[in-house]
């Protein structure tokens, strides 16, 4: 691992008296970090660890939020979540990802800045974009089986391998920063990522100075909640394709809908085009298809997950009409599909 | 001086922060009962306890856990008495080459007190799931190339049945 400086970030370190340059990372609870430092595929000369910030660390709420610290771990916010009704999509997905190791260090912030787990953007023997900015695309002619089919572009076909953030695509989270100015602002996490374009190292819309301070999430019904996994082993492994889903009826049609796809874009999926055919439709097994149809109008496959195109309507045929089978025989339901079979 | 709380004892982190807790066991206080298998955080042999929480020695600086109480398997017995389910992994012959026990009694020793505190799983959402569907779900980032799963799954059956006596 190559030698980097180390500073420290507490709550009374003012963000301008540190190094912020596109060579400094900040240091969360870095599962993912650590890991792509040891394979040289992040050479960062300054680390700046977050591990004193522990005023990060809180859940709170009020009237129309829940707001969610930078630093709280996935496993204390899917267990606040699965006791929270109104979130159980949110904990569903966060049990879905990694394992209990993981999720006990992995933080909220560094869950949604985490990196692809794209094969080439790994090896630092491949051609990758996203790692070296002209180098090209290994995965664009190679196997590509977990790359994506939405909002893919010549130069970058790697997902976002996040589960939490497709939840929280869904449940129409804001995500909250401060700079070195000490400034702050909120971001819609719907309008967080950045498609790869011609700069796939670009992901995000966030500056070098800015910080996650904490994420946002309405309080709202969301119905029965599903979020369904297709992954190559039941337990521990990225998505193939994802749905997450909650849904309320009123008198036989779609009340409300929260819905976005993970495993399938080079971002969390917001589904807007199957949203407009789903939105006050009477819900069938043809109706929810053709919603997909809408949303795959915009997909390119790539040879190796050409599957995904079936997979993914046939996800959301079985999240969607299972929810509204139970939303009809419980209206007030909300939290999870406890059992779906 | 900066120090981490190890196994009930105080000691000093070291001065090069690239170092990981793993290698900070190994190659600074001759802890080797921690195993190193991947390296990066996908077989659980190097699982310790932090705080409480199981995770992956790895993945985590040495510094990052100044103040924290780390336990490894060198700390999991009482003295000279076993875990009880280090005891359960003997009488059902959990483990067969030996090298991701540590993790994995490490890693169990964690779930017991998960359980205890009604921790979610993904397997919380299926009314259908056993226990021992329950255990193999929570257990999933530890690693056996042997194929030892049924008997860890066994030896933490055990020690939950005692528990709940």
């Amino acid at each position: 691992m190559q030698p980097f400086d180390l500073h420290h970030y507490d709550h009374s370190t003012p963000l301008n008296s540190l190094p912020l340059t596109d060579t400094t990372r900040f240091l969360a609870g870095g599962t993912n970090l650590i890991d792509l430092m040891k394979l040289q595929v992040e050479t960062p000369n300054t680390l700046i660890s977050l591990a004193k910030w522990k005023e990060a660390n809180a859940i709170t709420q009020d009237e129309a939020h829940y707001h969610i610290g930078a630093m709280v771990s996935n496993s204390a916010l899917a267990k606040f979540s699965h006791d929270e009704p109104s979130l159980s999509l949110l904990a569903q997905a966060l049990l879905s990802g990694a394992t209990v190791q993981l999720r006990n260090r992995a933080t909220t912030a560094g869950n949604l800045l985490q990196r692809t787990r794209c094969y080439y953007f790994y090896d630092t023997t491949k051609a990758c974009n996203k790692r070296e900015p002209g180098s090209g695309c290994s995965a664009l002619n190679s196997m590509n089986r977990i790359h994506a089919i939405f909002g893919t572009s010549e130069h970058c076909i790697a997902t976002h391998p996040s589960d939490m953030a497709v939840a929280m695509i869904a449940l129409d989270a804001k995500v909250n920063v401060k700079n070195a100015n000490n400034d702050t602002r909120q971001i819609a996490l719907r309008e967080f990522y950045r498609e790869p374009g011609d700069t796939p190292q670009i992901e995000t819309v966030l500056a070098n100075d800015e910080l996650i301070t904490h994420i946002s999430i309405p309080k709202s019904r969301h119905g029965t909640q599903y979020y369904h996994k297709v992954r190559d082993r039941s337990s521990y492994a990225f998505a193939l394709v994802s749905v997450a889903a909650g849904l309320t009826l009123k008198e036989g049609r779609v009340d409300t809908l929260s819905l976005a796809f993970g495993g399938v874009g080079t971002k969390p999926w917001y589904p807007q085009s199957a949203i407009r055919v789903l939105e006050g439709a009477e819900l069938s097994q043809e109706v929810i298809a053709q919603a997909a149809e809408a949303e795959l109008s915009h997909a390119k496959v790539y040879g190796s997950n050409n599957f995904k195109t079936t997979l993914l309507r046939n996800t959301l045929v079985r999240v969607l009409t299972s929810i509204a089978a139970h939303q009809e025989k419980h209206p007030e339901h909300e939290g999870a599909l406890y059992d779906h079979a | 001086m900066a120090t981490l709380r190890l196994n009930g004892k105080d000691v000093s982190l070291p001065e090069d922060p690239r170092t990981t807790l793993l290698d900070f066991l190994h190659q600074h206080l001759s802890l080797f009962g921690t195993k190193k298998g991947c390296d990066h955080g996908q077989c659980g042999a190097c699982t310790v306890i932090v705080g409480g929480e199981r995770v992956n020695a790895c993945l985590v600086f040495a510094f990052q856990l100044e103040d924290c109480e780390v336990t490894t398997i060198e700390g999991i017995a009482n003295d000279d008495a076993l875990h009880p389910l280090q005891q359960a992994f003997i009488e059902r012959d959990a483990f067969q080459c030996g090298y991701c026990t540590s993790g994995q009694l490490c890693s169990g020793v964690s779930l017991l007190n998960e359980l205890k505190s009604g921790d979610p799983s993904a397997v919380t959402y299926s009314n259908r799931a056993s226990l021992k569907e329950d255990i193999s779900e929570r257990m999933s980032g530890n690693l056996c190339r042997c194929g030892a799963y049924p008997n860890i799954v066994d030896a933490i059956t055990d020690v939950i049945a005692l528990e709940r006596q």
